[in-house]
């Protein structure tokens, strides 16, 4: 035996290796990502629209090459084949490399988009004037770097949507969720604001709207220059201003309710539409620990609180010069606030108190109380006269003095808007996996989870006893749930990061998990029976813990 | 304090160190020479495949042991003396026990083949295993081809890993079909025509002769009983799994095929229990094998067990039978029994979905009608309603009539049942 040695490499051998097609596929999408590249240095474009066209196809077109060399010759069923020995998928060094030129991107689309072509003064140039002629073709404007984000990003979730369609070509429940994301955000974050554009002008001053981004994701809708344009649009305005409150307060609520967050998470958000999709390969990278769990909580809140101090700061603020006379004056909507949160806070707390962990309280307890602090801020403090010097904390990068309300607005948008959902949430896919921001930053996700954890019909059911503890549910869960756990008590999963993707489902050989909504009656059942044995020991067990 | 002593780290050992923990304070130590901390054995396929690192396949964080005062101790048990309860260790250490549960698994059956301690021959039970079959087959370029033997589960798996790799597969089964010793010939073939579109080269009614080796006593080729010669450079042993218990010899424990217990789980020695797939039942229950190498066998037990450990003497006593399996892409449940051939007065009815390999079969009883069991095949039942229905006694209508509410597929599944009620209805006029 000691003498038996073979050669242990598996250096480019199946399943990690590429076939003919997913190679040539690679070299098809990067030849599209290439012409991008070089109109970065092309300061005097010409033939953009061919040229564009030309990138855009390319681009698609490899990566939908690449999953025809990946699944069309193999049968319907799971393709997670040596997704542990790829690189790219193992945080290897091209997740890493991968990774690095993510980030560098968000770095330059956020901060540095004058590297991309924009000019403050004159026409764009570089590879931001490229897209002018599909910018035109929309809304009758020149390109923004956003507008260039926006375009690739939908190509991503077309595209990689596509793949992932093909992937789990034989789960109904995953192709239809996938073309669902993949119509939210060509219609409603693509299409439709850029033809809201073209209504402007015209008695029409309405700001760039996507309607299925709801606050607080969206943090700025209730900004005072969005809010002057809704007014000033007439009844188009006055119905998305009505809309964006109504989605939060009315839509948002119901539904999450009878379908769990899913409804909006994995199937009509845009940051839940690219981790699905262009994501999908690094779902297994998500931390399954249970400290990770533990920071999770924390942070996801602590977003969340952010938002709604901030929101409250920047609404007072304007009502507070603004609509003297008006019957939404800054002090009733403080009080507004105020009231509400401790309704909410008490009504939690008298009726799901049974289901809530001590953890829960003591942190409930405490965010309440910093958010009735900082309302109370405001209330006795004018906030527009406090100044803040931005280089104290942004370790002088930037000089400026801000009013604290700026201050904090300012503030949200950078660390929050720009380095945690963008940076941090897609750079960091092949390193910390998809739903980072999903997971830890969006305060969306916040409210949908402790509404979906309290008070929805939703819920993953566990198949009685075939559970084998193999683990691919957890491994595969995006969200860093660890479903097995669960499962293998034959517990129902309940879990305020629930995205619903149904991949766990999907992934378990054994049949034992699917998404449901049903009763809220016995959703919650932690002391469930494994079925299969009698007498029933859980039962037993139960009954000697309580004597 | 009692000190509780558990041989075997799998989930029978597991699962009753966790429930005595539950249920008491006492001393508790888990020995293996396997790993350091329990993994779920039905996972090691999906590390060779890529879908999981070893890591995934542990359900309990490395800090959870220590937290519940459960001690993990890696070792190999040599011998067992049951007269002064003590237990040696292959270092020559020495441990006390006051009570002492034996959950050692099972290994690979082999039936006295020429060659077949040979290097290279080898089954995938233990994570030994998967590290040897690291070595073994690797790659196409090491391993040129593969030869299964005998058509059990871990064949299939073994066949799916080893095609993930694009090692070419030989699988010899002794039956007209895959499993048919189980699964009624229909679905047998099902599976075997499932494998053959994988490009799995499975040869029906073949078995192995001798295998033979090389002059440094690898794996050169095998024999096949009608002749025929297979080069190869892995033979996988899939010919079933039987007790470990061989350090149990001379310890005075009563074995047979496994170590013989009573419906408490007691072996004859006072104090020494066994639980798992070591296990064998004096009296086996109802239609149950009196070995059962299941893993929710074995999980039951160790919750049955700690009961009985912690003063609260409980009668292994399962339900209904139930499992699952998958077979590359086919996913396969069963609930109450359903025998490849209909017993004495019982009845099969079939329903084949060829285009989607979906099957169902369901056996009853032809005089009084009522619902023995159900297999199906890519379609997910719900257990609980299956329980409750052979519970009931159910009649074969009512199950036909109702199998939507116990429908366990995803969302947005296409549902065949109105098809197979249908069909159901037209065959039963027929007779």
């Amino acid at each position: 035996m000691s003498t038996y040695q073979r050669n242990m490499s598996l250096a480019g051998e199946p399943p990690k290796a590429l076939n003919t097609t997913q190679r040539l596929a690679v070299v098809v999408g990067m030849a599209g990502l290439g012409i991008l590249v070089l109109h970065l240095f092309n300061q005097e474009i010409t033939h953009p629209a061919i040229w564009l066209t030309a990138a855009l196809t390319l681009i698609s077109g490899g990566i939908i090459g690449f999953a025809a060399g990946s699944y069309a010759h193999k049968q319907e069923g799971i393709k997670n084949d040596g997704v542990w020995f790829k690189s790219i998928s193992s945080r290897g060094f091209l997740g890493w490399l991968l990774g690095i030129a993510l980030t560098g991107f968000y770095i330059v689309l956020y901060f540095y988009a004058e590297l991309l072509g924009l000019n403050t003064e004159g026409d764009n140039t570089g590879v931001i004037s490229l897209f002018d002629p599909l910018s035109r073709a929309l809304s009758g404007n020149p390109a923004s770097q956003w507008f260039v984000y926006g375009t690739l990003y939908t190509i991503a979730i077309l595209a990689f949507g596509i793949k992932f369609m093909w992937k789990y070509r034989h789960n109904r429940y995953e192709v239809i969720r996938t073309i669902s994301v993949m119509f939210f955000q060509t219609a409603f974050a693509f299409l439709i604001p850029e033809f809201m554009a073209r209504l402007n002008g015209d008695g029409y001053n309405l700001p760039y709207y996507d309607l299925k981004n709801i606050w607080p994701l969206n943090y700025y809708n209730f900004e005072q220059y969005r809010i002057n344009d809704f007014i000033s649009s007439g009844a188009i305005g006055m119905f998305l201003l009505i809309f964006g409150i109504v989605s939060i307060f009315v839509i948002t609520p119901i539904l999450t309710y009878k379908y769990g967050k899913r409804w909006y998470c994995s199937w009509v958000c845009g940051c839940g539409g690219l981790a699905e999709t262009a994501g999908d390969s690094f779902r297994q990278l998500s931390d399954k620990s249970q400290s990770a769990w533990r920071i999770e909580r924390w942070v996801v809140h602590s977003v969340l609180v952010f938002v709604v101090m901030m929101t409250t700061t920047v609404v007072s603020v304007y009502l507070g010069y603004e609509n003297e006379g008006y019957w939404l004056s800054r002090d009733v909507f403080l009080f507004t606030v105020a009231a509400g949160l401790l309704v909410l806070y008490a009504a939690i707390m008298y009726w799901k108190r049974h289901q809530l962990k001590k953890d829960a309280v003591v942190g409930a307890t405490v965010y309440l109380f910093i958010s009735l602090a900082s309302v109370a801020l405001i209330y006795f403090v004018d906030i527009t006269q406090i100044k803040v010097d931005a280089s104290y904390f942004s370790l002088g990068l930037n000089q400026g003095i801000y009013t604290l309300d700026v201050a904090v607005k300012s503030l949200y948008g950078f660390l929050i808007g720009a380095i945690f959902s963008g940076v941090i949430g897609t750079g960091f896919y092949p390193i910390f996996g998809n739903r980072v921001w999903c997971r830890f930053g969006c305060p969306m996700a916040a409210i949908l989870g402790i509404q979906q954890r309290l008070f929805s019909k939703f819920r993953i059911t566990t198949n009685g006893g075939q559970c084998i503890s193999c683990g691919n549910c957890s491994t595969y869960c995006e969200m860093g749930i660890d479903v097995r756990a669960y499962a293998q008590k034959g517990e129902n999963i309940i879990r305020a990061s629930c995205v619903g993707c149904g991949i766990c489902s999907a992934v378990c050989p054994r049949g034992v998990l699917k998404l449901e909504n049903g009763p809220m009656e016995g959703r919650i059942n932690s002391e469930a029976v494994l079925l299969g044995q009698d007498p029933d020991l859980m039962a037993l067990l139960s009954d000697r813990k309580a004597n | 304090m009692e000190h509780i002593v558990i041989i075997g780290n799998g989930i029978a050992g597991i699962t009753a160190a966790r429930h005595i923990r539950k249920l008491s304070s006492k001393r508790i130590t888990v020995i293996s020479a396997e790993t350091d901390y329990f993994f779920s054995r039905t996972a090691l396929m999906y590390v060779y495949m890529g879908h999981m690192k070893f890591e995934h396949t542990q359900p309990y964080e490395n800090w959870f042991w220590k937290k519940n005062k459960i001690d993990l101790k890696k070792a190999y048990v040599t011998q067992v003396h049951t007269e002064t309860k003590k237990i040696s260790l292959e270092s020559g250490e020495q441990m006390t026990y006051d009570k002492l549960i034996l959950a050692t698994g099972s290994v690979s059956n082999k039936f006295g083949w020429p060659g077949q301690d040979l290097n290279g021959v080898q089954g995938l039970i233990t994570k030994k295993d998967l590290e040897l079959l690291e070595i073994n087959a690797p790659d196409n370029k090491v391993c040129k081809r593969a030869v299964l033997i005998g058509g059990g589960l871990i064949g299939v798996e073994l066949a799916e890993m080893l095609h993930t790799r694009n090692i070419p597969v030989t699988f010899l089964v002794r039956e007209k079909a895959f499993w048919s010793s189980v699964l009624p010939f229909p679905e047998a073939s099902m599976i075997s025509n499932h494998l053959l579109s994988h490009h799995i080269d499975l040869r029906h009614e073949e078995e192995l002769d001798e295998i033979i080796g090389d002059s440094h006593g690898n794996v050169k080729a095998v024999r096949t009983k009608k002749g025929e010669i297979i080069a190869c450079d892995l033979v996988g042993l899939s010919a079933g799994v039987r007790p470990q218990i061989k350090f149990l010899e001379g310890s005075g424990i009563d074995t047979d095929r496994g170590i013989l217990v009573n419906r408490y789980l007691q072996t004859n020695i006072p104090d020494v229990y066994a639980i798992g797939d070591c296990a064998q039942q004096r009296e086996p229950v109802g239609e149950r094998k009196s070995v059962e190498a299941v893993w929710y066998t074995g999980r039951m037990m160790g919750e049955t067990l700690a009961q009985t450990i912690c003063d609260q003497p409980t009668l292994w006593n399962p339900g209904h039978w139930f499992n699952s399996a998958k077979f590359m892409d086919i996913e396969y449940q069963t609930y109450g029994w359903v025998w490849n051939s209909p017993k004495e007065g019982n009845a099969h009815y079939h329903w084949q979905d060829q285009k989607n390999n979906r099957a169902v079969t369901v056996e009853y009883n032809l005089h009084e009608r009522t619902f023995i069991g159900i297999n199906t095949f890519n379609m997910r039942m719900r257990h609980e309603v299956f329980d409750k229905w052979l519970d009931d006694q159910q009649s074969v209508d009512y199950v036909i009539e109702n199998l939507q509410q116990a429908c366990f597929n995803p969302e947005f599944y296409k549902k065949p049942f109105h098809e197979i009620q249908s069909d159901f209805l037209k065959q039963k006029s027929a007779i």
